[in-house]
């Protein structure tokens, strides 16, 4: 069994297995933990808490204008980085065709981007990923509150993203090589995902929501 | 076929000669095989003369668990054609089907031209080679393919494997591999092997190799020994389709605007970017054209355990597995455990409260 063999076959199945296993986990433990008790009385009827809720969850993933000069910066590098990793992984060729495989679907609406650009989005991406792991090591609270959690999941996205590059430019070795290692950081991401703080892709909006939705029924605005 | 000694036979040069093949071909046909091997032009002139004065070879053909189509490939060589590959470059001594001899009378021809060539000649083998149930899968004259492999290999010089099957196991070896195929080199471990893979390969590139390896020895391989020359780049490297790859024009399916405008076949399944092999350059029937030329994806014959690699109109990274149902019940587990870490954890904070409670209360 060659090494890309493996990174499709037997290490992919396994950890989608775990990811799936992990992320159901956290989120069914999450949702049924229920909400505490509240003896005040609802200032708002549910429907309105849901329109609030709903608010949150766009003001809340805006820079708060009273901290803008001090945040605007990490807040662009951070979506930066965001948008360029959505933008490969959903919209660039290959991936488009790994997801249809792997789900199974025809989709032949599903859009992709041409290559060229890319790889100019992969290297942008990485450089902003760069730039916020410097942002997070250099100033001591950042570093203070970053654990093994964030340090491994960027070496996990740097190496995710420097194989991808390296494969399409068909630099540092063979190409069926760089692949496998890509595939094989993929499927590590996969298995790292629902035990750090990458659940955040799944658990961002719903607390945003919750939050204006309960400060909502309490009367408070967000 | 020849038998004659090695020591009198003649030199490649006086072969040459005595045909009244001009120097001015003789460098020609040379600058062509250098040219297929990618050498630089300033080495022609050593190469040419390497192979003047090469002795003829002798040359044993063995076709092991094999459809002939390599057989069918070489003969369909354009340069050097066969018939100067075995009348001016090589002296095939046995090979069962182009022969005239059959029975007892072929397995003596081959006897006598590795007895007399013995420790010089080369090895050509053609397919796999079963190994389960000590090779009962596959015989010839008495003896299973793997006994004849060795007595053959004992004797030879290098061994050059032809095609994907002899040289990883080939169609034999897919899944799930009823009779242990292998390739040549999982066997013979003490001797030089050349693996010139495809399924079948290309003409020019086994009769490159074998003239490549006459003038300068083993030549330079890969880690799946194969000659560099032909199997350094892949498919996708040299494509000429691989404009669109970059521009992201792909083919949807074999009869849309994308195939008939000649775009990409990657979502197709082509496995050009995973495969190590000449197509692209020197492509086949005499650079008539090639399969990617002709419409379809590129099927990967020339890598091991090609016919395992997933569907051929899969994409080189689709999955390679077809179960979905422990993913089903990895994701029931999850609930499952999740609802019952919920339940534990929720019972453990009115437990908590209470107490809390009863504190407060007393």
């Amino acid at each position: 069994m060659t090494l890309l063999e493996f990174s499709r076959g037997t290490m992919l199945h396994i950890a989608l297995i775990v990811f799936v296993f992990g992320v159901l986990w956290r989120l069914v433990t999450t949702f049924m933990l229920g909400w505490r008790k509240r003896k005040s009385e609802w200032r708002t009827s549910a429907g309105q808490s849901a329109v609030k809720g709903a608010i949150a969850v766009g003001n809340r993933s805006w820079p708060h204008p009273e901290f803008l000069n001090r945040t605007a910066f990490g807040e662009a590098v951070g979506y930066g980085y965001h948008i360029g990793l959505f933008a490969i992984v959903l919209l660039g060729a290959p991936h488009v065709v790994f997801w249809k495989n792997l789900f199974g679907i025809n989709a032949s609406w599903w859009p992709t981007i041409p290559s060229g650009i890319i790889s100019v989005v992969s290297v942008v991406t990485i450089f902003l990923l760069l730039i916020a792991t410097i942002r997070r090591y250099m100033p001591p609270p950042l570093r203070r509150i970053s654990n093994f959690d964030d340090w491994f999941t960027l070496v996990i996205l740097f190496t995710l993203m420097i194989t991808g590059v390296m494969a399409v430019f068909g630099i540092g070795g063979r190409y069926e090589l760089i692949l496998a290692a890509h595939i094989i950081a993929f499927n590590v991401l996969l298995i790292w995902f629902p035990f750090s703080k990458l659940m955040h892709a799944f658990y961002i909006l719903p607390a945003r929501f919750f939050i204006g939705y309960t400060h909502a029924k309490k009367g408070a605005s967000t | 076929m020849s038998t004659s000694n090695r020591k009198e036979r003649p030199t490649i040069g006086q072969i040459m000669d005595e045909n009244g093949v001009g120097r001015r071909r003789f460098l020609k046909y040379c600058a062509g095989i250098t040219a297929l091997m990618a050498m630089p032009p300033g080495m022609t002139a050593a190469f040419a003369q390497q192979l003047r004065a090469a002795r003829r070879p002798t040359v044993i053909y063995m076709p092991f668990q094999e459809c002939t189509g390599c057989l069918e490939s070489l003969t369909r060589s354009f340069a050097p054609s066969l018939e100067s590959l075995i009348f001016e470059t090589i002296s095939l001594d046995y090979n069962h089907t182009l022969q005239a001899a059959a029975g007892h009378a072929a397995e003596e021809a081959r006897h006598e031209a590795m007895k007399e060539a013995w420790g010089e000649y080369i090895l050509i083998c053609d397919g796999s080679i079963p190994t389960k149930l000590d090779g009962i899968y596959g015989a010839s004259a008495g003896h299973s393919f793997v006994d004849q492999l060795h007595e053959a290999a004992e004797g030879a010089a290098a061994i050059v494997a032809v095609g994907v099957c002899a040289s990883y196991g080939g169609v034999g070896a897919a899944y799930p591999n009823p009779t242990g195929a292998v390739g040549v080199s999982d066997i013979i471990k003490n001797k030089p092997i050349i693996n010139v893979p495809g399924c079948p390969p290309i003409p020019e590139v086994m009769t490159g190799t074998l003239v490549s390896f006459l003038a300068s020895g083993v030549p330079e391989l890969d880690k799946h020994l194969r000659p560099k020359a032909f199997f350094g780049n892949t498919i996708h490297d040299r494509c000429y389709r691989r404009r669109f790859y970059d521009t992201g024009l792909f083919a949807e399916s074999f009869d849309d605007e994308g195939a008939r405008n000649g775009w990409c076949l990657y979502k197709l399944g082509c496995r050009g970017p995973t495969t190590y092999n000449a197509c692209a350059t020197i492509k086949w029937n005499g650079g008539t054209s090639w399969p990617v030329e002709s419409g379809h994806g590129c099927l990967g014959c020339s890598e091991p355990d090609f016919w395992d690699q997933g569907g051929f109109y899969e994409p080189v990274t689709s999955k390679l597995f077809n179960d979905t149902g422990q993913i089903a019940g990895a994701a029931a587990a999850g609930v499952a455990v999740g609802a019952a870490a919920a339940l534990a954890a929720n019972r453990r904070k009115k437990k908590l409260s209470g107490q809390v409670d009863k504190e407060t209360s007393s």
